[in-house]
């Protein structure tokens, strides 16, 4: 998991400020994701997790600072710019936020229609084919309403990957997901970045599954509203020297590891 | 049985006071007033330490006069031993004051003068008008692109919504607009029976449906069908997130959603407002027929020379104009939505009230204007 990928910065973001009206989300937001990176999005409930997530894919824009792809500004291009990279991202919302009016067929069909000049046929099968990446084979004509809420959300990860994207952004992947359907969808985000080097980008607490995909992540406190500290979870837990940190990441327990970290 | 619940203070030891409970501490029973009790309490400064021997049944009764009795003890730095109090409440009590009261969570009360209330109302409805005024303009920029070829959106999802406003529609439109026909009719014929002008009834009922009932009736059935259902399926969409995965996908939900709802309502109004002309010009040929000594050819070639294809357009453009208006509200009150189940029914409603009051307010502008250019 802490295999070595060429440290290109994919996305950097550079003093950012989040604040809805006067109040501050978060301030002073510094960190890089580079490409192929599994990179988590952590901390405490209502530190603004979502919220950052939310500036990243354009639906909010940071009072302050800047994103930028591959080096190219996000919030400061035109429109037109926006979005040819927004293309580029591949989102799956907390809830799936499949559109509920259309087939998953449909859903995944919508972006390929709209952006790509393939024929029915071959949108019709790259949805069957995306939906069986997933383990929803055969489900293209159900709305939806008719299936789970875990396959709900399978589907709409098949949905953001349509377009193939350079980027997926997950929020809250395995809330409300067993154990075991969750690991898969784990096992699953790892085999897309490891077959595709797309970067993923997660908002989660679940700690077993960023400790086994996290490559890098980014703390937010919502004390404080800035980031506490950046790194590989797995480090994070066992020697940051922040208290806080550590706390969050082995759950308020007595932190053995790391006193076994610091002995070495 | 409880028996009640009693607190007295024991300060038989100097510099210590011993809170003595006794009885059943629980919700159901009569208990003293906390405040009260504790109105003396600190000056003093005397050590608190209790005493539970009495205490039969306790709830969270016995944790609400605790957590006030350590309030007060914070609050005159006094010290608490809380030996004398059994395990479970002092575990809970420790529970409760684990996590310290976050300032400013707690939010207060708040009186406004009439003036800051009728000020703060003047400046929604200015803020609400400014966002009607962005949201046509927005409307304009997609209907440009449509032109151009550049607007996202379904073909499907237009044919859908354009049988949700249009043929789904008839039945509700064709009752009323009966009914109204009638309604007209029967007036007509007891004023103009009076002067023997029975027959102008067919003029009375044709001109008005046509003209005015018509295109409002129909506008107002609308918005309280179809600008209210597009109001609740966009709120539903943006609660769920379904607006947010448009909108990182590049597309524009006021092209996929609002575009193809408001060319459905000004595509379909004027087709139902001719549907409704005619049902109710029936309807005044049903009570004519019945009541005056008319024939059915002799009622409608009276109502044929009453009626004029400038009235008929007059009609008609009135119904583009409500149909335009009855969209823009749903759309616009769906796009607003808040977050949660409360702010869709709320987004409904107000999708309601501003397409009737829009309708209202834009029929009297176009009767003036009407009038003015002699139609």
């Amino acid at each position: 998991m802490n295999e070595q990928h060429s440290a290109k910065p994919h996305i950097t973001v550079s003093n950012m400020t989040m604040a809805y009206g006067d109040f501050i989300i978060q301030q002073n937001l510094n960190f890089t994701v580079n490409h192929g990176d599994i990179f988590i999005i952590m901390g405490g409930s209502g530190c603004g997790k979502s919220t950052l997530l939310k500036c990243l894919i354009g639906l909010k824009e940071p009072s302050a600072g800047a994103v930028s792809f591959d080096g190219e500004d996000f919030w400061g291009s035109d429109d037109d710019d926006r979005l040819t990279m927004k293309r580029k991202f591949g989102t799956l919302f907390q809830s799936g936020a499949l559109w509920s009016s259309m087939t998953l067929a449909e859903n995944i069909a919508l972006p390929l229609s709209l952006y790509t000049t393939l024929g029915e046929k071959d949108i019709a099968e790259l949805c069957s084919y995306k939906l069986s990446l997933v383990g929803l084979a055969g489900f293209d004509d159900y709305y939806p309403s008719e299936i789970s809420g875990g396959m709900n959300k399978r589907a709409g990860l098949a949905r953001a990957m349509a377009l193939d994207p350079e980027i997926l952004f997950f929020d809250e992947p395995s809330a409300g997901l067993d154990p075991i359907s969750a690991k898969l969808l784990d096992d699953l985000i790892l085999e897309l970045r490891d077959s595709l080097k797309t970067t993923i980008v997660i908002v989660t607490h679940e700690l077993a599954s960023m400790f086994s995909i996290g490559d890098n992540s980014v703390f937010l406190d919502a004390a404080t509203h800035t980031q506490l500290t950046t790194g590989n979870p797995v480090e994070l837990r066992d020697t940051s020297p922040i208290p806080d940190v550590r706390n969050f990441l082995l759950r308020g327990e007595p932190n053995e590891l790391s006193d076994k970290g610091k002995a070495l | 049985m409880t028996t009640s619940a009693t607190l007295t203070v024991d300060r038989s030891t100097a510099g210590q006071a011993m809170l003595v409970f006794s009885g059943d501490w629980v919700i159901s029973a009569k208990r003293p007033e906390i405040d009260e009790l504790l109105g003396e309490f600190g000056t003093e400064g005397a050590a608190i330490s209790f005493n539970s021997d009495n205490l039969n049944d306790w709830d969270s009764a016995l944790l609400i006069a605790l957590c006030a009795i350590h309030q007060q003890a914070k609050q005159y730095q006094l010290s608490v031993n809380l030996d004398g109090l059994p395990d479970g409440a002092r575990g809970l009590l420790h529970l409760a004051l684990a996590v310290e009261e976050r300032k400013g969570a707690r939010k207060s009360a708040r009186h406004e003068s009439l003036i800051t209330r009728l000020g703060n109302a003047t400046l929604d409805i200015w803020g609400s008008c400014v966002e009607i005024t962005a949201f046509i303009g927005e409307l304009v920029l997609s209907f440009g692109r449509l032109i151009k070829g550049k607007a996202n959106y379904r073909k499907s999802d237009l044919a859908v919504v354009i049988q949700e406003a249009g043929a789904e529609a008839l039945p509700i439109v064709g009752l009323i607009s009966f009914l109204i026909g009638m309604i007209f009719a029967f007036v007509g014929i007891f004023q103009l029976k009076a002067f023997g002008a029975g027959i102008y009834t067919a003029d009375l009922v044709a001109v008005a449906m046509v003209r005015e009932m018509a295109p409002i009736m129909t506008a107002i059935i609308m918005a309280g069908r179809t600008g209210a259902a597009y109001a609740a399926q966009i709120g539903t969409m943006k609660v769920n997130e379904e607006i947010d995965a448009l909108t990182t996908l590049g597309i524009n939900p006021i092209d996929f959603l609002a575009l193809p709802r408001v060319i459905a309502l000004i595509i379909m109004m004027p087709l139902l407002t001719m549907y409704s002309s005619l049902i109710g010009i029936l309807g005044g040929l049903a009570v004519g027929m019945s009541m005056l000594d008319v024939s059915a050819m002799q009622y409608l070639v009276e109502t044929q020379s009453a009626l004029s294809l400038s009235t008929l357009f007059g009609g008609l453009f009135k119904a583009v104009v409500y149909g335009s208006l009855i969209g823009i509200a749903g759309c616009l009150q769906g796009l607003n939505c808040g977050n949660n189940a409360m702010a869709v029914g709320q987004a409904t409603t107000n999708a309601v009230v501003m397409g009737i009051v829009m309708i209202v307010v834009s029929a009297a502008v176009l009767t003036v204007i009407y009038i003015n250019i002699g139609i």
